[in-house]
Parts: C-alpha cells; structure tokens; sequence
C-alpha cells in the first residue's frame, strides 16, 4: 500500500502542512502516510473543515433554548416552529471561489448551502444572502471589476437559485473599500420538516451500506477546501479550476430524490459532499458514530476516465450525497435514484474497526483511523493583539469635519449604493416560487414567509454593519445580533434563533485574531442577552489580498415566528392621515456611521451604546401592538437614521409624510443609536398603542401622506425620492455595458 | 373536476398549481413525464412552470421530447383544454401546439417581479370570467420569455382572437418587460382550446401574496 514518498518537503507545501503536522500524521498512522493519506489529513486539517484557528473561539456560544431541536454540529441547526414542524436552516460561506469565479462561486455557494437543509430531510422553502463588494463607482479598472463581480455574483445566485424553485425572499449588500479584494458571499437557505423526521449524517450498524448519489465525480474544485484556507495573491487568478461548475437541474433532481428516498424508513444517515467531498462526508459520518467504514474508491461514479483514488477522495464535485442505509434496501434504493436519472453506487459499508479503509481495485490504498483525524486534529491558540488603529479612531467626532446643510447630506446619504433600492438584484431572483412569500426583498428589514402546513409566518433577516464592526470589533458583532432580530420583530414575528457567518481577515494576523475573537465574544453576550441562541454558522477566515484584510464581517441571520400569517407587518407606508411614532432614545451617535463614512470618506468614533434591555423591550412592543392590530407598518431605524428610514418607507409606500422630531443637533436626524424603530398607527389606535409603550421612549413624530418628503429641514418631493431610490443602482452597475 | 399537471425533471411549479386548483375545489393528479398516457378522467390538462431539463439547450426543447407529450398530442387533439402557463407555454410552444417561440429577454436577465396584465380577450373558455380591458396582476418569473412571432401569423393571431394578453402598467398602457412582440403575455390556439402565458396565475391566488388576481383566471376552466 505505501510506497514511502519522495519531495516530502514540496507535498507539504503543496498540501499546506507542517512538518509538525507530518510528524503527527506519522504518529497518528504508526508509520508513513500514502500521497492519498498525505491529501485526506490535508482536507481534514484544513482552515474550512478543522475550524483550527477559530475553534478555541467558538466554545461558550449560546446554543440553546427549549425550541432548539438541533443545535451547531450537524449539517444545519433546527428549530421547533410548532404543531409538529419544524424549521432547518444555516449560512455559508462561499466567498474565495466567487472573488475567483463569480457566477458559480455564487451558484455553487447556493447549492451547497441547500443540500446542507435538504439532507437533514427539509424541503428548501427560502433563501438569503449577504453580499459585500468593494467601490463600484469609480471609472478604473478596480471599479469596473467590481461591478463585474456583482453581475456575475447576482446572475449565479439567480441561475442557481431559480432552477432550483426555491426562492431568495431577501438579503443584504453593502460596499467598502476594504471588500476590494475579497468579496464575500454569504448564502443562507431555510427549509421546512416534520419535527419528529430530521435526518443526520450518521454511519451506524455494522454491514449497513453506504451509497454514493447524485453527479458523477470529476476533478472540478480539486482542493478546494485548501485553497479556501489561503490568503489571496495577484497569483490567485490561477486558481480557478479550483473552482466547481455548479449543475442546479442535476441537485433539483437531487432533492426530489432525496425527499422521496426520506418517506421511506431506509435511511440510516445522510451527508452531502461539500468543501472536501467525499473526505469531509465519510469521515465525519463515520465520526459522528464512532464507527469504521471501508469505501471502494473504483466503484464512484467517475464523470472522466483515469482518475485516481487521491482525486476521488479530494474531487469537490457538486450535487452528491453520501448515505448509510438499512442494509438489505440498497436496490430499492437505487431505484428511486434511478427514476430521478441520477447515478447511485454502493461503495461500501460500516464497520466496527473504527478505520476509514479504502480500496481501488481491491487492493488497499489508505487506512486512517477515523476519530484522531477529527478529534486530533490541531487546535491553534494563534496570537491576538488589539489593533492599533482602534486608539487612532476612537476620537474621531463629526465635529472635526465642516459642517454640510441637513438637505445637501440627505441627498448624499439617500443616494448611497447601501441605501438605495436594490431592485436590479431581486428582480433577478425568482422570489414567489413555491407561494409562500409575503414579504420580500425591496419591502425592508426582514422578509416573511407563511407555512402553510401551520399556518403561521416564518421572518429572516441576515445583517451586519461592518463599519461598527471595525471601529469596535465586539460591540459591532452584538449590534449585527440586535439589528437582525430587530429586524425581524418588526415584522411582528418572535426572533427565535440565529446562524452566522463569521468573515474575518487573515487569521495569521494577530489583530486579525483579535477581531475575530471580540466578534466571537459580542455575539455570544447578545445572543444570550436577547434569547436567540447560534444554532449553526460558518467561519470563513483568509479574506485578504496582499496584506490587506477585510473589516469583521460577522453576518447574523435571525429567524423568527408570526404565530398567525395573515398578521405580517410590513414596512412601508400604509395609509394617507397614519401617525408615525419613533419609539427608543435618540442621542447624538454618529461612530460608523453612514454619515461620518458619506459626507467624510471616515470609519471611526464610537459605537453607538447598546441596551440589550432596551432591546428586548422594543421588540416586545411591537410583537405585542401588532397582535392586537395596532400597527399598520414597522421600521427599524439604523444605517443613515431616521431621515434615511423615513424616505426608505415613504419611497416604498409612495407616500409622503411630514414629520418633526426634537433634536439636541439638527444632524442628530442622521444619527443612528440603536434599539430604534418607526411605528406607524391609524389614529384610532393611537390612544392603545401609546398606552402599551411603558418606559420606552416614545414620541409622535408626524403623519403618513402627501407628495413631499419632509423631515425637519429636509424636504424633497415624493417623485424625488423616489427617482433616487428606484434608478440609482442600475445606473450605477450597468455603466459599462 | 379533475386537474392534471404535468411533471418534467426539473418542474418546480406543479406543487403551487396544484395548491391553486385544489384551493378552487378541483381534484388533481401530478403526471410524471414518463407515463404514456393521460387519464380520460382529466378535464384540463396544466403543464406547470420551472425548469423542465434545467432549461438546457432551449427552455422546453427537451421536454418536448419526453414519453409523456405523445399523449399531450393526442389529448390536445381530442379538443380539451390544455393551460401552459411559464416554462409550460415554452413547451408548448416548442412542441408547435402553440404558434411562435419564447426567446431570452431583452434585458438578458431574468425577471422576477408582479407585472399588470391586460386582457386582450375574453371569448375563450380561460379568461370567460374576466373583463375584456381588465387590468390584472400577476407575478411575472422568467429568462425565456420574449414572445416573437413572424409577422403574419402574428396577423392570423389578432383575425382568429388568439391573443390573450398584454402586459401593461398599472393604467392599462402597454409596457414591454421582456422584448415580446406587441407585449403579448399570453395566447392560445386557433381553436380556443390550447393556452399558453408567460406570467403565473397561480402564483396570485390570495391577498397575503400580494394579489389574488389570478384566480378569476383559473376559474374560467372550473366546471361544476
């Protein structure tokens, strides 16, 4: 089996190990590895699969909660939505491959993230993502590829997304400087399933087989998870037949299979083929139960002739599955996988050695016992050091620059590619499919689906200010928690539970490390704070080109419940004469803010305070007035301020309004303190509401109505507003072509 | 009355039809693409959205080809009512029991967004419940669905009363998504039995979607 290697310096290398690595290689096999073996522990103790470097950063977080069914571990957490059903969901990752290849990096993103739900026995019902790019505007050549990125990131969500009949309901995007190297794509999808019919990617039951499903395997994404773990060089352009082509029609046939395979009782465990394919699925199938497994590597459906057990093992081919079956339903099986036109293979079966042993041929090419791989694999204690920059910008005050007239910064700030309406992206997406959607992207904050087997509403909504994020690490991952279950309150639903993907610069860095460890720390005090525990995420770590490393990216997605569908709150103005209150504490907080960033080319200051009291009160509020029918809209008041969310809603409700609100600083109408929200109230239920609102803050700002925008000493027509919002961004991203 | 609805690989929209006509009171039948035949219990045959073989080579080409639309042929030829609504008036279309063809949209993109609708014409058995002029909306979720037609059979479309409908704003003025020539959202057969239309009805079924529109439109096949 093993002919002793030679080069090992350069295999190595090429394998991203250390000799301390190799060294504990040998002790873990009692001899040399193989080149096989050499790829497999290169796969498994890689950055994406081993969590090296963020792991000891990951332990404490908040992972439960009586309607958490299932928690971070598996393919994707679960939640308990009621009556017997539950909701599965998680966000990934994809953003190496997208910078490299834009449309299927995106696509593939997506494909993977919906086999993680659909393995778990749920039907893909929604999906989200969180996209950041660098500067579109400028007319070199970084902008324009940029802009390019963009095209090609949309069309791959869209292509892939759309065929598949699932549909993206909503998302994020925002733009900085920072991004200009490393975009980051950010995919989440949530499926529905019956609470007592999860599946989870086990290996159990001596003699039970296990089946290899879906595409054949090619070469296609060839050390893909390696290359994943990496900084970002010029010479990365090289790497983009690192990338795999995504085949969406072959993962629907996939899913329909999969759902049909899940009525039956053959199903031992389930695992889909992601960043290290058929390495990651086995492994950590076998892992998870503590068992041994043997795999004939010739008997993997091959997509081209010649491929070697090192490039079946390694190959990330998209739209596979691995499962261990009830032995004896194998051809019953296959013939599910048959009717769908979809290759199934028995390829081998559990054991009781504890070893991953494969053969090619029937001769043995790798033996590895299964739990050191996984459990021994290293666990870095990597440096941290708290940024110097973080003293330099601390003091920063919208003071030290020259002042600009209220209506001139609004315009400004309305007119920013993170504000304007993002219509040339959702329109792009197929958003109704399944008929479920109440609210989608372009009606703000989170998007609503109803659940027609219970009749209620599940809200999403993924978030992150990165600019809080980078002038306090931790603090800004706290607030990405709050303004994402803010979010989804505002639709009148409980914010049950959260997934992140925590996007972070080069781990080597120690103030990198530090970012990623305080970001690690703000989430898990806010989670606990507000109830709303992490049940499953991602960690992508190496966004950075040439030294230089993205802000802290930590997206949240929070899900929530609206127990009754046909009371979804929406977020845009509802009616001519509806007062609108402006419910939390106003103060002049301008650290991140859109402002100081717009008017100032600045991220820096303070973070506005947080009050996860305040929070939770303010949720409350509205989760509360709305189940009475109080509120005809709801808003969460945060990038740009009141003005911004003002004009937000006013644009899509095509309504006026005209509101005056108490200032200490006239530009205090831009600031953006937290725990903050735009109600708006039929002036019959306005005695109830303001009865309900307790030791919140609350004031009544103004009236829903008319063809004028105006907030204090901003005034600007309807038509105004609505030009800017509605044709910005097209004209933005299609100026090259 | 019975509903069947055809399933291609790669149909994501049979489950939504399906929801629809059941939400009307009719009972339903999913026909997978390999059968040979088509139950004669069947009063409308629907051959629903998505993307049938992934939309390979040409949105509907390959579905063309499949076991099942032999016995489409023949049912279409019996004179009951067939409905093709997105990637199924594509299908209908490639398999020449509609005239014209649905090409990429204008924009290269694909549109997924409620669109007004007009509707050109009443005298068929699909939109008998509706106004003739009257301004629906309705979801609209495609990359394939530029309608072109060569100038005279186009002519042969307006003497027969083929065209269904236009898309429009929301006054009723004409308003081109997609490239389709004269904005033709949908048409039918010259015998008023074969319907074919880009935009999803039933996706349009109830207000806490945004519209309930389409339902007068699906209701013009229910016979009690």
């Amino acid at each position: 089996m093993s002919t002793p290697l030679e080069n090992i310096d350069e295999i190595l290398s090429q394998h991203k190990l250390s000799h301390d690595d190799y060294k504990h290689i040998k002790t873990i096999l009692g001899r040399e590895p193989n080149l096989v073996e050499v790829g497999i522990f290169s796969a498994m103790w890689s950055e994406h699969c081993s969590y090296k470097s963020s792991k000891k950063h990951l332990s404490g977080f908040p992972t439960t909660a009586p309607w958490v069914i299932q928690g971070p571990g598996e393919n994707a957490g679960v939640i308990d939505i009621g009556d017997g059903y539950a909701a599965v969901f998680k966000m990934e990752s994809h953003n190496h491959p997208s910078f490299i290849e834009p449309y299927q990096g995106a696509a593939t993103g997506v494909g993977g993230i919906m086999r993680d739900i659909f393995t778990m026995g749920a039907r893909p019902v929604a999906s989200l993502n969180s996209l950041r790019f660098g500067n579109v505007h400028n007319r070199d050549a970084v902008s324009a590829h940029q802009r390019y990125l963009v095209r090609g990131v949309v069309e791959g969500i869209g292509g892939y997304g759309n065929c598949m009949g699932v549909p993206t309901v909503g998302g994020e995007m925002s733009f900085d400087e920072c991004y200009n190297g490393n975009i980051l794509v950010n995919a989440f999808n949530l499926g529905i399933a019956k609470s007592d019919e999860i599946f989870y990617g086990k290996a159990e039951g001596v003699g039970n087989p296990v089946i290899y499903v879906g595409s054949k395997t090619g070469r296609d994404g060839l050390g893909g998870a390696v290359m994943s773990s990496d900084s970002f060089t010029e010479a990365s352009k090289s790497l983009r037949p690192t990338v795999q082509v995504g085949d969406p029609f072959t993962e629907k046939l996939l899913l329909e299979a999969c759902l049909e395979l899940f009525k039956t009782d053959y199903v031992v465990g389930i695992q889909d083929m992601g960043a290290a394919g058929l390495t990651s699925s086995s492994f950590e199938m076998a892992g998870r139960s503590g068992s041994g497994m043997i795999m004939h590597l010739d008997k993997v459906p091959a997509r081209e002739e010649g491929m070697t057990p090192y490039e079946f093992m390694l190959s990330e081919s998209q739209e596979r599955m691995l499962i261990c079956a009830k032995k004896g339903s194998e051809q019953a099986i296959i013939e599910i996988f048959k009717k769908w036109e979809l290759d199934a293979a028995v390829v081998g079966e559990v054991t009781d050695t504890g070893h991953m042993e494969l053969f090619w041929h029937g001769e043995k090419c790798a033996d590895i016992p299964v739990d050191p791989v996984s459990e021994e694999a290293p666990v870095l204690d990597r440096p941290t050091a708290r940024p110097a920059y973080l003293d330099t910008i601390a003091h920063v005050r919208i003071d030290d620059f020259s002042a600009v007239s209220n209506q001139e910064a609004f315009e400004m700030l309305f007119s920013t590619m993170e504000v304007v309406d993002k219509a040339w992206v959702y329109r792009q997406y197929d958003s109704m499919v399944q008929t479920n959607t109440v609210k989608k992207g372009g009606e703000l904050d989170a998007s609503v689906i109803r659940v027609k087997e219970n009749g209620k509403a599940l809200a999403m909504s993924s978030d992150c200010n990165v600019r809080y994020c980078y002038i306090d690490p931790k603090g800004g991952a706290a607030a990405a928690v709050m303004e994402s279950g803010r979010n989804v309150a505002m639709s009148g639903a409980r914010p049950l539970a959260v997934t992140d993907c925590l996007n972070y610069g080069n781990p080597e860095n120690p103030e990198v490390m530090w970012q990623f460890a305080q970001g690690c720390l703000g989430i898990k005090e806010a989670c606990a704070a507000l109830t709303t525990p992490v049940i499953g995420g991602n960690v992508s770590l190496y966004n950075e080109t040439d030294g230089i490393s993205v802000f802290p990216t930590p997206s949240i997605a929070t899900v929530g419940v609206n127990d009754d569908q046909n009371k979804v709150l929406m977020s845009c103005f509802q009616a001519e004469g509806n007062l609108l209150y402006l419910i939390g504490e106003s103060r002049s907080e301008f650290g991140g803010s859109l402002y100081m960033k717009t008017l100032y080319n600045t991220v820096a200051g303070v973070l506005p305070a947080i009050d996860y009291d305040k929070e939770l009160a303010l949720w409350d509020l509205v989760i509360d007035a709305n189940k009475k029918g109080l509120l005809a809209a709801a808003k969460d008041c945060s990038s740009g301020g009141l003005a911004v969310a003002l004009a937000k809603m006013a644009a899509t409700g095509s309504l006026g309004c005209n509101v005056s609100v108490r200032c200490d600083d006239v530009r205090d109408i831009f600031a953006e303190s937290m725990s903050r929200a735009i109600v708006e109230v039929a002036p019959e239920n306005a005695a109830a509401f303001e009865a309900m609102t307790g030791a919140l803050a609350c004031q009544q700002i103004g009236t829903v109505g008319g063809a004028v925008f105006t907030c204090n000493d901003v005034t600007l027509e309807l038509s105004s507003v609505q030009e800017i919002y509605f044709t910005t961004f097209q004209k933005i991203i299609e100026q090259d072509i | 009355m019975k509903v069947g609805i055809l399933q291609f690989p790669g149909t994501n929209c049979e489950y939504d039809t399906q929801y629809a006509f059941t939400m009307l009171g009719c009972s339903t039948e999913i026909i997978w693409h390999q059968e040979t035949s088509i139950s004669p219990t069947v009063d409308l045959l629907v051959i629903a959205g998505g993307f049938s073989y992934g939309d390979y080579l040409r949105s509907g080409a390959i579905a063309r080809f499949s076991p099942v639309m032999q016995a489409v042929q023949e049912y279409a030829a019996s004179g009951k009512n067939i409905l093709g609504i997105c990637n199924g008036f594509q299908v209908l279309t490639e398999s020449h029991l509609l005239p014209g063809a649905l090409k990429r949209n204008e924009s290269l993109h694909f549109i997924s967004q409620h669109h007004h609708l007009k509707v050109a014409s009443t005298d068929n058995t699909f939109l008998q419940k509706m106004q003739k002029d009257a301004i629906v909306n309705i979801p609209i979720a495609h990359h394939d669905g530029n309608f072109y037609i060569d100038p005279q059979s186009l002519q042969e479309l307006y003497d027969n009363d083929q065209i269904l409908l236009h898309y429009c704003d929301e006054n009723g003025e004409l308003l081109n998504p997609n490239g389709s020539v004269d904005s033709i959202a949908g048409i039918c057969n010259k015998e008023k039995t074969v319907f074919g239309l880009m935009p999803h009805p039933e996706r349009a079924m109830e207000r806490i979607l945004g519209s309930s529109d389409g339902r007068m439109m699906l209701e013009g096949f229910i016979t009690t």
